[in-house]
């Protein structure tokens, strides 16, 4: 039968072939890829119309660009590695050492791709915001004046939720991975006096690789891109790109500034994006 | 099995329980907690209350509720219609142009929705397309954000099915256009269902292209919990957001229940 299938020619299976594809190509070149000229176009032209570099090389050599270029980078890389670390500790343990009930955890887990990301800033301020819980709880605790935890209207608070948010993304195809993964070479190493840690980093690991680099740099994608997280915790020295083209663009109207760096933000997204397919085809091939 | 004796694999549970509870199960707890309560200034909250819903139930809050819902229905459904129709043209087609192609109509989820929206008020501020200021480019910009997830899901689903029926239905004498509503469509349906879901669940959440285009009269719920939480109202913001994740989650749950299945045998 599946010979029969290999030798069916091609044009059998569908006509819809040819120009079908047309129209949604339209919506999307009209939609999507021509506003996106338009950035370049308006990063270039100024007020009047007319053509101005230097307004643009005068953004994109401004202290505030450069401070959220260094942020963007700094919170993606450092939210990018606590994803792969949280990510591969849970799910070293769904699938290798499961507890009862670890399937629908793993599946409740996975759910938190479909909620929004700022929920978890929210809930950050009432755990850990200067009136939160932890604050709370050691201030009574401890008989502190005020509240010694205070990393959340930082950086790292930023990192936190970005981990948070976004470790079900590694987990995914890390846990796809695992469930491959041949356990009797498992027991095999057991049996010959492997301790766990050693068939952890000489066995699992290496098979995980593909999907590690395919959620990290999904990861890295996602977290350059991020912009709900950052809004929400509004430090005022937490500013990365896409928070720099909104205050650009609507609270200064600023929009040549905003597209220059936003030209900027959207040509690190799509190396990034590359990055991303580069592996995630590895992990199918 | 990888830890076989009982206190190593009691040490290992404790530890994953203490991990899943800090990171994922506090967050969503304090956020119900938070939206039932009337004060929380110590550790834990005082005086249960359901104002906070109850203020969601009328004014501006329960036009963010209907806005958010109608822009999530109308961005989905397109997203459906054009990806479905862009995943089924390039399934027929095998030269070289298939694969570039794919690719492209995957690129939106990549770039950050800031920038889309800004791209889409530079490009419909001026004429002939003027959609700045209405509801309608907010359509537009959910639309673009999900219409990549759209696609994805159901080319996976597509290319997963199996050619016999369409075959069989092509020797049996179905026309191209019978065979695609009675064979093929029927077949992806459940896919089709899950790109509506995903799709809805995203709209649903979206907030960096809505902040660059809404209009002062369509605040969806994201855009109005920034608001309340940003005026320092954090109580009403987990109500709103509570709110937003049980709409989301009814609907993904609704439709994992809804009965339709692949007619393909498994």
């Amino acid at each position: 039968m599946s010979d029969a299938v290999a030798l069916a020619p091609r044009a059998a299976r569908l006509n819809l072939g040819g120009w079908w594809v047309a129209p949604p190509l339209a919506v999307l070149a009209l939609l999507f890829l021509y506003p996106l000229i338009l950035i370049g176009r308006a990063a270039l032209i100024d007020d009047s119309g007319a053509l101005n570099l230097a307004a643009a090389w005068g953004v994109l050599n401004s202290r505030a660009f450069l401070n959220a270029l260094i942020n963007t980078a700094e919170i993606a890389l450092a939210s990018t590695i606590g994803c792969v670390i949280l990510g591969l500790t849970l799910g070293l343990i769904l699938a290798f050492a499961p507890f009862p009930g670890a399937g629908l955890v793993a599946q409740v887990i996975d759910t938190f791709i479909a909620l929004p990301t700022f929920l978890v800033t929210l809930a950050f301020t009432f755990l850990y915001g200067s009136a939160g819980i932890l604050n709370g709880a050691l201030t009574s605790g401890l008989g502190l004046d005020h509240p010694p935890v205070d990393f959340l209207y930082s950086a790292w608070g930023v990192i936190l939720a970005e981990v948070t948010v976004y470790t079900p993304f590694v987990l995914r195809p890390l846990l796809a991975a695992f469930s491959l993964v041949d356990r009797s070479q498992i027991e095999v190493a057991s049996l010959l006096g492997a301790r766990p840690l050693r068939i952890v980093r000489q066995v699992i690991l290496p098979a995980a690789l593909p999907a590690i680099v395919a959620g990290g740099s999904l990861c890295l994608l996602l977290t350059v891109n991020e912009f709900g997280i950052v809004l929400f915790i509004g430090a005022k020295g937490v500013i990365t790109l896409p928070l720099l083209i909104y205050s650009k663009a609507i609270q200064e109207s600023d929009y040549q500034g905003a597209c220059a760096i936003a030209i900027v933000n959207v040509a690190l997204s799509l190396a990034l994006f590359s990055l991303y397919r580069a592996a995630a085809r590895r992990l199918g091939g | 099995m990888l830890v076989w004796s009982l206190s190593g694999r009691a040490l290992v549970w404790s530890f994953a329980a203490i991990l899943l509870g800090i990171v994922f199960v506090a967050p969503l707890a304090v956020i119900i907690c938070a939206s039932f309560s009337e004060q929380w200034n110590g550790i834990l909250p005082t005086g249960f209350t359901l104002e906070h819903y109850r203020d969601a139930m009328n004014g501006a809050a329960r036009d963010a509720v209907y806005a958010s819902l109608v822009t999530g229905l109308v961005a989905s459904l397109l997203a459906l219609v054009t990806g479905a129709w862009a995943a089924l043209a390039l399934r027929a087609r095998v030269d070289q142009w298939a694969g570039a192609l794919g690719l492209l109509f995957f690129i939106p989820s990549a770039v950050p929705s800031v920038s889309v929206g800004l791209g889409l008020l530079v490009a419909f501020s001026q004429k002939p397309l003027l959609l700045n200021g209405t509801t309608a480019i907010v359509f537009v910009a959910h639309y673009v954000l999900i219409s990549a997830f759209a696609f994805g899901n159901i080319s996976a689903g597509l290319s997963r099915l199996a050619p016999d029926y369409e075959e069989v239905a092509s020797c049996l004498g179905a026309r191209p256009a019978y065979r695609l509503m009675h064979v093929t469509l029927p077949l992806v349906a459940p896919y089709l269902v899950a790109a509506f879901g995903l799709s809805f669940a995203l709209s649903m959440g979206e907030l960096g292209a809505t902040v660059m285009v809404y209009p002062p009269g369509w605040v969806t719920m994201p855009v109005a919990i920034f608001g309340l939480t940003d005026r320092g109202d954090i109580f009403s913001g987990a109500a709103l957001t509570m709110i937003l994740v049980v709409v989301t989650l009814a609907l993904l749950i609704g439709l994992e229940r809804a009965p339709i299945r692949s007619a393909a045998p498994r």
